[in-house]
């Protein structure tokens, strides 16, 4: 009587172990990609370096993969980088700060239904079309009154700003919900203003969330690739310090942007310029996964101090 | 208490000035808050005033064209949606696998850990790379072709997976546990309570979130750009190894002509034809989440 009902276990636990597996290879494919990831950079840019030597790479000032002089210096993108990075968290920061304070503190519950949804939309906007907005709406608005290029790192700023506000607010918001109430209720009970309160105790108790915050957005201003291949140019170069109004008017290249131009070019011959992208997208790869990393371990070790 | 009221006409006078700063701090932080929205509502008003005129049936059932009065869109939108069919038949089932697994079997142990961190770092990575990941993987290793809709979808896949997979985390995560305890009380076994009780119940909010992945998905560009995908094609693909282009690609392509034609109304009228397919993918999300939220 038993012996059927046995058999038909047997099967039920060897399909559920069948599927554990399943499931545990789907979840392993992630580390698969990452390595992936890594092998694919670092094959092609060990290639890379066979031709042109990495201290070149790391420390050359002109970058001109496929016009002669041929130069292969990361310098000048990662100085453009730098430049959109600053510019975009100018606005970013301070905008998704106070956003995120607005929301935490201030709004009422209905305002929040409703603020949320729309700044999520900010992040969900393609960044083909930001680039396209700064390219045709914000650039000629802004030159009525500044003496801009047609492709300039000011418009790009903007934009890659806007666009990173949510991952500012959300991720902020998100630790200073978490402050304890009852250190507000302590403040106010000491007389304490809504201002005081907010700036004083809840931001401060916050501020690993608020960091690690500020370190994804950065990072994914580094990353940004449409927006600055489209509205800040294809003009490689170093910034001068000196010289800081004219670094956000006129045209750079950021690393993105550059990957952009090669991987738009010609790049089935399987030459040094398509191989620098590799270069390129490696020191790129190291960049933002590093930043991520630590906005990652920021943020966890906060998690634990108020669970 | 002493030194209260030692300091009332100091109190007093700060009490004043800190309730003005409060009010200005409040609105100052309200205008921030709107400062994304207003601009981008503002960006949105003027794409659409100059999309008008040019958006209309020819434009959305034509190929693209030189002369912006014939210039057309119906090969990017085609191609968008294919290889989008595509990404959403491959990061479904993979996310949710992958979700089933660190929610309901796997232990809190270190390669748990390292998965999810990993996960969430993936999450990060700029898109352009995972292009450099799909032209060496798939285009220099596997040699499927350059910017063929089969590369196209794998590329992007890799790409929005962690989201899909943290958004079902989320989803499967909310399932409340009394559930699963009592399908196990009713003698079910572990897959029996994840196929009849957990799935089924987390399934709005999955779909929810492989939406609007799929929403990410549709407007990726640099990927596409990397794996040497055409900016134009001129007929709708016809196999999984047609070139494919997509419509952030098409749009791509358009603005960098100089005609105002196509700065101001060709690609006004390409951004709005996108901006209408996100749209309606994100309804359907939100009307997926709010018809479960009615339910429970």
């Amino acid at each position: 009587m038993s012996q059927p009902d046995f058999s038909h276990d047997g099967i039920r636990t060897a399909r559920g172990t069948v599927f554990r597996y399943l499931f545990m290879l789907c979840a392993l494919l992630s580390i698969l990609t990452t390595a992936a990831i890594i092998l694919t950079l670092v094959v092609d840019a060990i290639a890379f370096f066979q031709t042109v030597s990495p201290v070149e790479f790391l420390t050359g000032t002109r970058w001109s993969p496929t016009n002669e002089p041929i130069a292969f210096g990361v310098l000048p993108l990662i100085s453009g980088t730098l430049i959109i990075t600053v510019g975009s968290a100018m606005i970013a920061l301070p905008i998704g700060l106070l956003t995120a304070i607005y929301l935490s503190e201030y709004a009422s519950e209905r305002q929040r239904a409703y603020l949320k949804p729309a700044l999520e939309v900010l992040a969900g906007v393609p960044t083909v079309v930001y680039g396209y907005f700064a390219l045709v709406y914000v650039t000629p608005a802004l030159d009525t009154f500044l003496p801009l290029s047609t492709f300039n790192a000011l418009s790009a700023s903007i934009m890659v700003g806007i666009m990173i506000i949510p991952m500012v607010s959300s991720i902020s918001e998100d630790s200073m919900s978490a402050v304890p109430d009852s250190l507000r209720e302590a403040s106010y009970g000491l007389g304490a203003t809504k201002f005081t309160v907010s700036t004083s105790v809840v931001v401060p108790a916050a501020l690993s969330g608020i960091f690690s915050s500020f370190i994804l957005a950065l990072s994914r201003a580094i990353g940004e690739t449409m927006i600055v291949a489209i509205a800040a140019g294809q003009t490689p170069r170093m910034a001068d310090v000196a010289d800081p109004a004219g670094m956000f008017l006129d045209s750079i290249q950021t690393m993105t942007a550059a990957m952009v131009q090669i991987g738009t070019g010609d790049i089935v011959g399987q030459g040094v310029a398509y191989k620098s992208l590799f270069a390129v997208g490696l020191a790129l790869f190291i960049i933002t996964f590093v930043m991520n990393l630590i906005s990652e371990i920021v943020a966890s070790r906060y998690r634990e101090v108020y669970r | 208490m002493a030194a209260d009221t030692q300091d009332a006409s100091a109190d007093a006078g700060f009490g004043r000035i800190s309730r003005t700063k409060d009010v200005a701090f409040r609105l100052i932080a309200l205008a921030a808050t709107l400062v994304g929205i207003v601009s981008l509502a503002l960006l949105l008003a003027n794409v659409t005033v100059d999309a008008v005129g040019w958006l209309d049936w020819q434009f959305l059932t034509n190929p693209p064209h030189p002369n912006p009065y014939e210039a057309g869109f119906l090969p990017a939108l085609i191609g968008s949606i294919a290889i989008m069919l595509l990404i959403a038949l491959i990061t479904f089932p993979l996310g949710v696998g992958a979700a089933v697994y660190l929610e309901e079997y796997a232990s809190d142990g270190y390669l748990t850990r390292f998965i999810q961190l990993n996960i969430a770092n993936l999450a990060g990575v700029p898109s352009v790379v995972y292009g450099l990941l799909g032209l060496g993987l798939f285009i220099g290793l596997l040699n499927i072709g350059y910017g063929t809709i089969l590369v196209a979808a794998f590329t992007v896949s890799l790409l929005i997976l962690p989201i899909v997979i943290i958004s079902a985390q989320e989803a499967i995560r909310a399932v409340p546990d009394s559930q699963r305890q009592a399908s196990y009380g009713m003698g079910a076994t572990k897959w029996q309570t994840i196929r009849n009780v957990v799935l089924p119940r987390a399934m709005p909010g999955i779909m929810t979130g492989t939406i609007l992945a799929l929403g990410r998905a549709i407007g990726e560009t640099a990927p596409l750009i990397m794996i040497a995908a055409p900016t134009t094609v001129f007929g709708a693909p016809t196999s999984l190894f047609s070139k494919v282009s997509a419509m952030p690609l098409q749009i791509y392509n358009w603005a960098s002509y100089p005609q105002t034609e196509f700065q101001y109304g060709v690609v006004a009228a390409g951004v709005v034809t996108l901006l209408v397919v996100l749209l309606t993918m994100n309804s359907i999300a939100i009307v997926i989440r709010n018809r479960y939220q009615q339910r429970t």
